[in-house]
């Protein structure tokens, strides 16, 4: 067996009182698309803010790559390939569209003490940033807008085209559905179908007909933990997912 | 030794004036995210309008009163004129609007009163010393200031750790939308805090003036010296602004004691004095930046 | 679509232009000294200028920044202290009265105090930066009044400043000259740095911290970068002041100066490249024309504040905008009918979700 992109190990975190992540343990493959899914406040977001270092795990381990990289910083983590997606979008809300994109650009290409040539001309960010605009649907005429100006959906599409200017070896998806229509939904999904097999990806997300038509393997969390971890239809069928999926779902 | 005492007691003098003043300022930014300069400008109406009235009236009760009334009314009509729209601001539209407040109290105060010193005596009765150990003497007045401050310190904690406004002043210092989904009248609330805030700003205006001489400018002279305080307290705690008041007040007060006694030994008595008073000033601003480097949301940071 | 009149550089050149005019113009109209209050105006400039560059490009407020302008005022004043009396600084730096020679050390001086000082306050944001920017200025404030040996509290005079290639800088309108061609090179420079690599980072620091990490950006080196160019820019305009003025004090650094130096900014337009320019031109012309009205011009320039930033966003030039008819650059397009968000509501509650992560 291959070895794993990424591999979480009994990671823990306390919110005083509130165990948010409680032994998690999950493995992203070479190429997988592996979903993360379960009810309302189970710590997916917080889960992922510990992959990304943003959050600081209370045990635990991390490996990226075969590499710990538990102790890293965030943008140590992203140089090493770890890229992510906001929920709540998190874009420079007075640059336009390809900006946001060419800043991420620039980040990858290495350090900024550059203070003399126009970056707003440069054709090394110009052009891999209309790449990844293009790539996840971002009609061009919405491009030179400023994000203040771009609908919900659209913010969405740019996040991911962000998280993707980056040059990950692996992303992590947090909720690139949420908000969007129906229309816009299917056309995430082919997006990321397209990206699929290219690029090992955690997706976090609610919409289940997204999920269950893209994920190799699903694992459901509840409560900070892992209840389940398998194929689809493994999942699909796992009574003790249903009971505590379904249930919450409801009551929620 | 005995020397050593005074100055303790000195320095935990200054610390509860630094106390009343940070409480305040601790609070309005922890709850209302507004960072407030001319929390100064209180502090001097306080001063000013005690030192009016005692010199008129000649009673220290109706100084005391007329002080804090003018400091909370001037506190509350800046509340509901100006702050009340900084708000929602970022924090660089507060410090230039309250930078305007400021420019504005100090001409008026200018205009009222001129650009003299007012001195006000120690009220009667709290005049002369009383032995707190054997061969030591210490002024009555300042050891009131002391006992005043305390009381106050006790007073916010009772009121904060007890009472329902404490308990929505400590919500809304931790998480500033619950209050608001809550449907408590935050309006109200965030006047009554500002309200208090000045109340306190004013007492220390009113306490100091004896101490210190009543001009324009003691306002901006002691704030910088609460935020050196208030950041070193930690934002938002008023545990904090009390540890770091104590400690700033008397790190400073001692330095200001034995710098200059220190420098005369390596040089000229005059040039010596000059620089160890300013070495001194440079003390607390020192320990703000030592604290900070170990701690850089201070020492009881109440946003966790 | 790229028209003449809307780029900001044509503006600043067109302005430079004119003002480079004000001392053949000033005795005409029987006012020489404008050429005075122009100087001023121009010195100012570059100090709001460079305070622009983090406040403005960066969002780092830092309330600490007449630091800068007074340690390039007292390297000035320092070294020609010095070259008087003949003894060299510290034993080892013999002074000097050449702007050539003061004003690198002058700018050199800025840095390496803006450097220090940003290294330590940058480890904070928010009101604690404020907060520690505006310390650490009133400490340098207190050092130098303490410095009996360089006047303290009095200051310090300077004369008989040796012409510099061959112009003498006791003439007022050489003086202005050099002020505004100085300000020329130092908004040439802030264009560039604005639109280059680093300042596409600083504009990212401004607005978003979070996705400067998720970028894989480490921003504390590229702030402090930043902070300290803004000294040099600061202790450059310190240098000239204080060879306008010929005399340096405490009051140089003291934290109204690094008010003033913000309202500059604010009041011209916050992040724009003449924002500030037009703000030192309005706060010192109106600090002019009130004081000679009333001796308690402060009474009247408090509320004026008060009222600029409550109700007059973006300045001069945002009022300028508005004015000249300028479509908004934030105006949205109308969108096709399948681009607005359906009524469908999304499937995770977000506060929820939030408030149980923490």
């Amino acid at each position: 067996m291959a070895e794993p992109v990424l591999s979480v190990q009994h990671l823990v975190k306390r919110f005083g009182g509130l165990t948010a992540t409680d032994d998690l343990s999950i493995e992203v493959m070479p190429g997988e698309l592996h979903a993360l899914i379960g009810p309302n406040g189970a710590g997916k977001t917080t889960a992922i803010g510990q992959i990304m270092g943003e959050i600081t795990p209370d045990a635990g381990r991390i490996l990226f790559l075969g590499e710990d990289v538990t102790r890293l910083s965030t943008p140590a983590r992203v140089r090493r390939g770890l890229s992510r997606s906001f929920q709540i979008t998190q874009l420079l809300e007075d640059d336009t569209a390809e900006d946001n994109v060419a800043l991420a650009v620039q980040a990858r290409a290495g350090h900024s003490f550059r203070f003399w040539r126009d970056a707003f001309g440069d054709a090394r960010l110009r052009g891999p940033a209309r790449a990844a605009l293009e790539g996840v649907g971002l009609p061009p005429a919405r491009w030179s807008l400023p994000v203040a100006d771009l609908s919900h959906g659209e913010r969405k599409q740019l996040e991911l085209a962000v998280a993707l200017a980056s040059g990950p070896r692996m992303l992590l998806l947090d909720e690139p559905m949420a908000g969007l229509g129906a229309s816009e939904s299917l056309r995430m999904t082919e997006v990321l179908r397209g990206l699929k097999g290219r690029i090992p990806m955690l997706l976090v997300e609610h919409d289940m007909d997204a999920v269950f038509s893209l994920a190799d393997r699903i694992s459901v969390l509840v409560y900070g933990h892992c209840i389940a971890s398998g194929t689809p239809d493994e999942i699909r069928q796992d009574p003790a997912v249903r009971a505590a999926y379904l249930s919450e779902e409801e009551r929620v | 030794m005995a020397l050593l005492l005074e100055q303790l007691l000195n320095g935990v003098q200054l610390g509860v004036t630094l106390f009343l003043l940070a409480a305040g300022l601790t609070l309005v930014f922890g709850i209302m995210g507004v960072i407030n300069l001319a929390h100064g400008s209180l502090y001097m109406v306080g001063a000013y309008a005690a030192a009016v009235t005692a010199s008129a009236t000649g009673s220290a009760l109706l100084a005391l009163l007329g002080g804090l009334a003018a400091a909370a009314l001037t506190g509350m009509a800046v509340e509901y004129l100006a702050l009340r729209r900084l708000y929602a601001r970022d924090h660089l539209d507060q410090v230039l609007a309250t930078f305007g407040l400021i420019l504005f109290f100090n001409e008026g105060m200018v205009l009222l009163f001129g650009r003299q010193p007012l001195f006000v005596n120690v009220p009667d009765g709290l005049r002369g010393a009383v032995r707190v150990l054997p061969g030591i003497d210490y002024p009555v007045y300042r050891l009131l200031i002391i006992a005043v401050g305390l009381l106050v310190a006790l007073g916010l904690y009772l009121l904060i750790q007890r009472t329902r406004i404490g308990m929505l002043v400590r919500a809304g210092a931790t998480n500033r939308d619950m209050v608001r989904a809550l449907g408590v009248d935050v309006r109200l609330l965030y006047t009554l805090v500002f309200g208090l805030g000045a109340l306190l700003a004013g007492l220390a205006g009113v306490m100091a003036g004896p101490i210190l001489s009543v001009q324009v400018g003691m306002g901006e002279q002691i704030l910088i010296t609460t935020f050196v305080v208030v950041v070193i307290g930690g934002i938002g705690s008023v545990r904090g602004a009390l540890f770091g008041a104590i400690l700033v007040g008397v790190v400073d007060t001692l330095l200001r004691a034995y710098v200059p006694g220190l420098l005369r030994q390596v040089m000229a008595g005059p040039d010596a004095d000059a620089l160890g008073a300013g070495l001194a000033s440079m003390g607390v601003y020192l320990l703000m930046a030592l604290v900070l480097l170990v701690k850089p949301r201070g020492l009881f940071p109440a946003h966790a | 679509m790229h028209r003449l009149w809307r780029d900001e550089r044509f503006w600043a050149v067109l302005l430079l232009a004119l003002a480079a005019l004000v001392p053949v113009v000033a005795p005409l109209l029987g006012s020489p000294a404008t050429v005075g209050l122009a100087t001023r105006i121009a010195i100012y400039a570059i100090a709001a200028s460079s305070l622009n560059l983090i406040l403005g490009q960066g969002g780092l407020v830092s309330f600490g920044h007449a630091a800068y302008f007074g340690l390039g005022g007292y390297a000035v004043g320092i070294l020609y202290a010095h070259y008087a009396s003949g003894e060299p600084f510290l034993g080892l730096i013999p002074g000097s009265n050449d702007l050539l020679v003061t004003m690198p050390v002058a700018i050199l001086a800025g840095g390496i105090g803006a450097a220090i000082i940003g290294a330590l306050s940058l480890r904070t944001a928010g009101v604690q930066f404020i907060m520690i920017t505006l310390a650490f200025a009133q400490m340098l404030y207190f050092l130098f009044v303490s410095l009996k040996a360089y006047g303290g509290d009095d200051g310090l005079a300077i004369r008989r400043v040796v012409p510099v290639l061959g112009m003498n800088l006791r003439d007022p309108a050489t003086l202005y000259w050099i002020a505004l061609g100085l300000l020329a090179l130092w908004l040439f420079l802030m264009d560039r740095i604005g639109r280059s690599r680093f300042g596409r980072i600083l504009a990212g620091v401004r607005q978003g911290e979070r996705r400067m990490a998720a970028i894989g950006v480490r921003t504390y080196p590229y702030k402090l970068a930043a902070f300290t160019i803004a000294g040099m820019g600061a202790a450059m305009a310190g240098a000239l002041m204080v060879n306008y003025l010929r005399f340096v004090s405490p009051d140089m650094m003291h934290w109204t100066k690094s008010g003033e130096l913000m309202v500059m900014v604010i009041l011209g337009g916050l992040g724009t490249l003449l924002g500030p320019v037009v703000g030192a031109a309005a706060l010192v012309s109106l600090e002019y024309t009130l004081s000679g009205l009333t001796e308690h011009w402060q009474f009247i320039l408090g509320p004026i504040l008060l009222l600029v930033v409550l109700f007059a966003r973006g300045g001069i030039l945002g009022g300028l905008r508005r004015l000249a008819g300028r479509p908004r650059q934030h105006q949205a397009q109308p969108l096709p009918p399948e681009e607005l968000p359906s009524g469908e509501l999304p499937p995770g509650d977000p506060v929820a979700e939030r408030a149980a992560h923490g």
